[in-house]
């Protein structure tokens, strides 16, 4: 190969890598953006600590009802024997809300056919943990459910 | 990629025919070369809208209580997300300028003339989708400027005889602008025009590619008097490496516009609050809004605006059909010429006017 042919074969490599590189660079200050704007920014939630369950004296014994806490839903129960309990409505199996069946006596989950005690304890079918208490005052009539600290 | 790769790919997905095709198929070089590569620019700008159209949608809500907070969400708090609604802003104005430069370009190279009538058909309505767009995408952030602007753009088909109201009503879902219509022009701008716009533009391409491109008549003739033929570079790799080029120098423009000149949202739409000065609408629609102003308000016993929507539907007609009304004939595309420059001359004029005086109130 004589000299010239070298040094225009070498002219294009040069050529083919800059154009490589300004592809790249083009490529990448499309992807970079778009990768960051595909992630979901955080929305500080103002982060709820307690809410009203409403009246205690609407809550038949044996009975129970989804209040919503935040934007989570808590199941309050009120035990055939007349006291009050509220767990976290989220199933621990794969996050299903559970609700209250007054023929089992305690609470269910549609979804897998997970069961959990008055204590909300994971008694049967999938749902691996117990689900959260949370506390429960009175306020005169009015339920008051807290997080637990 | 190693020769037995590209065997395999080859065997299952069989592209060198087409590659074959391109490589043989060449574009003539000549004096008007650089007005073949506003189609293509037009093209480009498309997909950037379907790409940032497809991120908009992930944190857009059409409704009118949430729509503009949401646009407001995206520009405030998505990383990125002003640079992606800027460039959404941003491409749409520059495409309909493509396009209607490259709709330009063809009337003067008389790129329209037998066989090409379909090719410049499905433009034409290609250009109307695109309006269409600007339109229907304009009221999506509901802020008070797009509001009163898409009342007073639909309350003009109310001038149509007899059906005038069904069409107002037709396109507001309802009797007024009001959250129906801002679902109303969602679907539409996200669904039914994409979805037109793309059988549209795979016809038109086809058709590009079927006719190769359309060789002035000046060019064909030196050629001929010359006795040499027009001289040409192939398709693949030079055309579509300067194609690259133009999209190129679209990006950076756009990137310019938008890091420099970030599209406004305005004030949120208020349904009962006056409409304030300055009211206008996109600018490639204000040469019919500043028409308007200037149609006295009854024209032997027909309304003015009547008269004027039934000049503005006649020009489309015209436009739509002037391969159709030309033919063959040299002379009839000559005089084609000056009717468009006088055309120009008076679109140019009037956007002017209407530029020169903001916030002059509506028609």
């Amino acid at each position: 190969m004589c000299p010239s042919m070298r040094a225009v074969l070498s002219r294009r490599t040069v050529l083919d890598r800059l154009l490589g590189a300004w592809a790249a660079g083009v490529v990448g200050s499309i992807l970079y953006p778009v990768a960051r704007y595909l992630v979901p920014p955080d929305v500080p939630e103002a982060a709820t600590a307690t809410v009203s369950g409403g009246s205690a004296a609407s809550l038949a014994p044996n009975s129970g009802r989804i209040v919503p806490f935040g934007s989570a839903p808590v199941l309050l129960v009120r035990t055939p024997a007349g006291e009050l309990r509220a767990f976290s409505a989220t199933c621990t199996h794969l996050d299903c809300t559970v609700q209250y069946r007054p023929d089992l006596e305690h609470v269910w989950c549609a979804c897998h056919n997970g069961h959990y005690d008055l204590e909300g304890r994971n008694i049967a079918g999938p749902p691996p943990r117990p689900l959260t208490p949370f506390d429960i005052n009175l306020n005169g009539d009015e339920i008051v459910i807290s997080r637990r600290a | 990629m190693s020769a037995r790769l590209r065997a395999w790919v080859e065997a299952r997905v069989p592209m060198q025919a087409l590659i074959d095709a391109m490589r043989h198929k060449t574009v003539p070089l000549h004096r008007y070369s650089l007005w073949y590569y506003f189609g293509g620019m037009t093209l480009f700008l498309f997909g950037i809208q379907v790409g940032t159209g497809a991120l908009l949608l992930l944190y857009y809500r059409p409704s009118a209580s949430e729509a503009y907070e949401s646009v407001q969400f995206i520009m405030a708090r998505v990383p990125f997300g002003w640079l992606v609604r800027s460039i959404h802003a941003w491409a749409a104005n520059l495409m309909v300028g493509c396009a209607l430069l490259h709709l330009v370009s063809v009337v003067f190279l008389q790129a329209y003339r037998p066989p090409r009538e379909i090719t410049w058909v499905s433009g034409v309505l290609l250009l109307t989708l695109t309006l269409a767009f600007g339109f229907s995408g304009y009221l999506l952030p509901w802020n008070e400027l797009a509001f009163f602007a898409t009342r007073v753009g639909t309350d003009l088909a109310e001038a149509v005889p007899a059906a005038g109201d069904f069409i107002v009503r037709f396109m507001r879902g309802g009797d007024d602008v009001t959250g129906a219509t801002l679902t109303r022009m969602f679907g539409v701008h996200v669904a039914i025009l994409p979805a037109i716009t793309t059988v549209l533009v795979a016809l038109h391409l086809l058709l590009v590619q079927a006719h190769g491109m359309s060789l002035p008549p000046s060019i064909e003739r030196m050629a001929r008097e010359q006795g040499r033929r027009v001289r040409s570079i192939p398709f693949l790799p030079h055309f579509v490496l300067r194609d690259l080029f133009a999209w190129t120098i679209v990006l950076a423009l756009l990137a310019a516009l938008s890091a420099f000149y970030p599209w406004q949202l305005g004030t949120k739409a208020d349904p009962f609050a006056p409409a304030p000065a300055g009211i206008r609408p996109e600018w490639y629609f204000l040469w019919m809004f500043e028409s308007l102003k200037y149609m006295p308000a009854t024209i032997a016993g027909i309304s003015g605006e009547l008269v004027a929507l039934i000049g503005f539907v006649l020009c489309g007609i015209l436009v739509l059909l002037l391969p159709f009304l030309v033919g063959h004939r040299e002379h009839a595309r000559r005089r084609v010429r000056w009717v468009a420059m006088f055309v120009i001359a008076f679109v140019a004029v009037m956007t002017m006017i209407a530029l020169r005086i903001p916030g002059e109130g509506q028609p």
